[in-house]
């Protein structure tokens, strides 16, 4: 196999070259070493090889062949496309005809759900996992074909048609190689992957873990009572888990008395942190490391981390504008650029809002539909934020989001951070509605924890701490807010609903 | 004293606060300007002073580590007084790589 450029299976094999015998995928008792997890995708790719078609898709649940597919994808040159098998069965199609022409590796109980499409040849992970285990090594010889698009995400599509993020294997490898130390992990480190396929972050977990040495445990799918089953059982020392997810794992640990005493470091991201929820987290888990983490899709995962220093700092400082940056994304990683600007694109100073943008090698920026990104590299994450003096980031949501009443625009994060810290609210959206007045108005969606509070009471708590302007005017209760499997807040959908009354 | 992660302590002679990171492996006493640091909630004695040759001074945001023991502390509050262990001192670490992110 020649190698012209780096590409994603490229990892693979220098992780199995350096360390043959290592554990790479799987629990300890039956998991498989990094020979062997190159033998597989190897012969993965000469089946796939010839299946024909131009991308390799996957509908099905994380463990161990999602690495196999991932890195047999890349010695082929061929494009991954890990679908939502979460959505509708209509939708699911549509998607998978997306893919055409390509190969699907399916989870044999969802194949029933799949209409025939044409040019998708669909293939059980059965039959998939059979082609990959057969005995020897493979003497395929594949051509060094130029290695270009590694990934195609589609976006969760909260609103509209989802789009295709495109990323290629250079974006993907150059995060990798500059945020992970080659086989830097220790021997007895272990990451519990719970966050599905389809998510940028099930994506770079893989790359990242297979890089760094570290073993992969893939929770097939997340309960927070099997991820603590999985923490326990296979001694984990490293997670990635999404803001909703943390919240119910620690609601199974204190229900427990468990503290999980193995683990070492939890990241996050994916969606706003709730406050009350990452100091619980600090204050139940004082021997593990938290980070942060801010990324996009089109990003290639991470750009900005608030590491675990930052975090106990603002736990224990009196310093405001230090405890306050736990509300923060941390700083943007060294090999990337990262500017605010403002309406006309100038790039405004410390602690003013504006977009924020980011350049860099990782940054892809870039869908099957149209290219997103500057000729200079740039490219607007289409989120609002500021950096305070010392180059902290404030992420302040989906510009989209943004809700400007009469001139002034504020950020619904910052109003629902408030708002969350009232004891008898569980969960809260805030959101702008249309208004002949103000151009909009600013609506609060309360979920209450027992007894349902007064709506004077609330506005009065709001009205004490923000600005009157900022205050709700429109308040509803509801049991539930909408959200999708990765734990993201469907505030369009809820403002649609809302608009309608 | 009890050095668990997550315990909070600070100098009985000058401003300093550490969180505890990662506890020691045995058994240590953690010092600040020549005397055991007290509890964090504790008030500090009165009429004390750092003692001579302990006034390195400790800094917030910074981890200091102690090899021999592998215990490391995490300077919440910057102070005058040296932090020491058994009397030697723990120096604050160099700059860390990226936390893990995913």
């Amino acid at each position: 196999m020649g190698i012209a450029k780096l590409h994603t299976a490229l990892l693979l094999d220098m992780a199995a070259d350096a360390a043959p015998d290592r554990l790479a995928l799987g629990p300890r008792a039956a998991g498989l070493s990094y020979r062997e997890t190159r033998r597989r995708a190897h012969h993965g790719a000469a089946f796939l090889e010839q299946m024909g078609g131009a991308n390799v898709a996957f509908v099905g649940l994380n463990g161990p062949t999602l690495p196999v597919a991932i890195f047999a994808a890349g010695m082929l040159a061929k494009p991954f496309a890990p679908l939502n098998y979460r959505l509708p069965d209509a939708d699911l199609n549509k998607l998978l005809a997306r893919t055409a022409p390509s190969v699907a590796i399916v989870d044999d109980d969802m194949v029933p759900r799949l209409a025939a499409a044409e040019a998708v040849k669909v293939v059980s992970r059965s039959a998939f996992e059979a082609a990959c285990n057969i005995h020897g090594d493979c003497e395929a010889e594949f051509l060094d074909a130029d290695h270009d698009i590694a990934v195609l995400l589609f976006t969760s599509g909260t609103t509209g048609e989802p789009k295709a993020a495109i990323l290629r294997h250079a974006n993907l490898t150059s995060y990798v190689i500059s945020t992970v130390e080659f086989q830097g992990a220790e021997g007895d480190e272990a990451a519990l992957v719970s966050v599905p396929p389809y998510h940028i972050a099930g994506i770079s977990a893989v790359l990242t873990g297979i890089y760094g040495g570290r073993r992969i445990v893939h929770l097939e799918a997340f309960t927070p009572e099997a991820w603590v089953a999985a923490a326990a059982a296979e001694d984990i020392t490293h997670a990635m888990v999404v803001p909703t997810m943390l919240g119910r794992i620690l609601d199974v640990l204190a229900a427990r008395g468990e503290t999980l005493p193995s683990m070492r470091a939890i990241s996050y991201g994916g969606g706003r942190m709730p406050l009350p929820v990452i100091e619980r987290a600090l204050d139940m888990l004082p021997h593990v490391d938290f980070a942060n983490a801010y990324g996009l899709t089109e990003t290639s995962s991470t750009i900005s981390i608030l590491g675990p220093d930052d975090h106990r700092m603002a736990l224990y400082s009196d310093d405001e504008a230090v405890k306050k940056r736990l509300g923060s994304v941390g700083k943007p990683l060294p090999t990337l650029e990262l500017e605010i600007r403002g309406a006309h694109g100038e790039v405004l100073g410390p602690n003013q809002s504006g977009e924020i943008y980011v350049r860099g090698e990782q940054v892809s920026g870039e869908y099957t539909s149209k290219k997103v990104i500057g000729a200079d590299g740039w490219f607007a994450t289409n989120d609002g934020g500021y950096l305070d003096e010392e180059g902290y980031l404030f992420v302040e949501g989906r510009l989209d989001d943004v809700i400007v009443r009469g001139g002034e625009n504020m950020s619904p994060g910052e109003i629902e951070d408030v708002l969350r810290e009232h004891p008898a609210i569980d969960d809260v959206a805030v959101l702008g509605l249309p208004d002949n007045e103000w151009g909009e108005k600013v609506a609060a969606v309360i979920v209450a924890k027992d007894a349902k509070p007064s709506v004077d009471e609330l506005k009065a708590f709001a009205k004490a701490r923000l600005r009157s302007s900022k205050t709700p005017e429109v308040w509803e209760f509801r049991d539930a807010l909408p959200y999708n499997d990765t734990g993201k807040l469907l505030r369009r959908q809820l403002k649609a609903e809302m608009a309608k009354g | 004293m009890e050095l668990k992660p997550g315990s909070r302590w600070k100098s009985a002679v000058c401003d300093t606060e550490v969180v505890v990171v990662r506890p020691p492996k045995a058994e240590a006493s953690l010092e600040c300007g020549g005397y055991p640091v007290i509890a964090h909630a504790e008030a500090r004695p009165e009429g004390k002073a750092i003692a001579e040759g302990f006034t390195d001074g400790s800094q917030a945001g910074k981890r200091y580590a102690d090899e021999e023991t592998g215990m490391e502390v995490l300077c919440t509050k910057t102070g005058q007084g040296t932090l020491t262990i058994g009397g030697r001192p723990i120096g604050a670490k160099e700059a860390k790589k990226l936390p893990a992110s995913d």
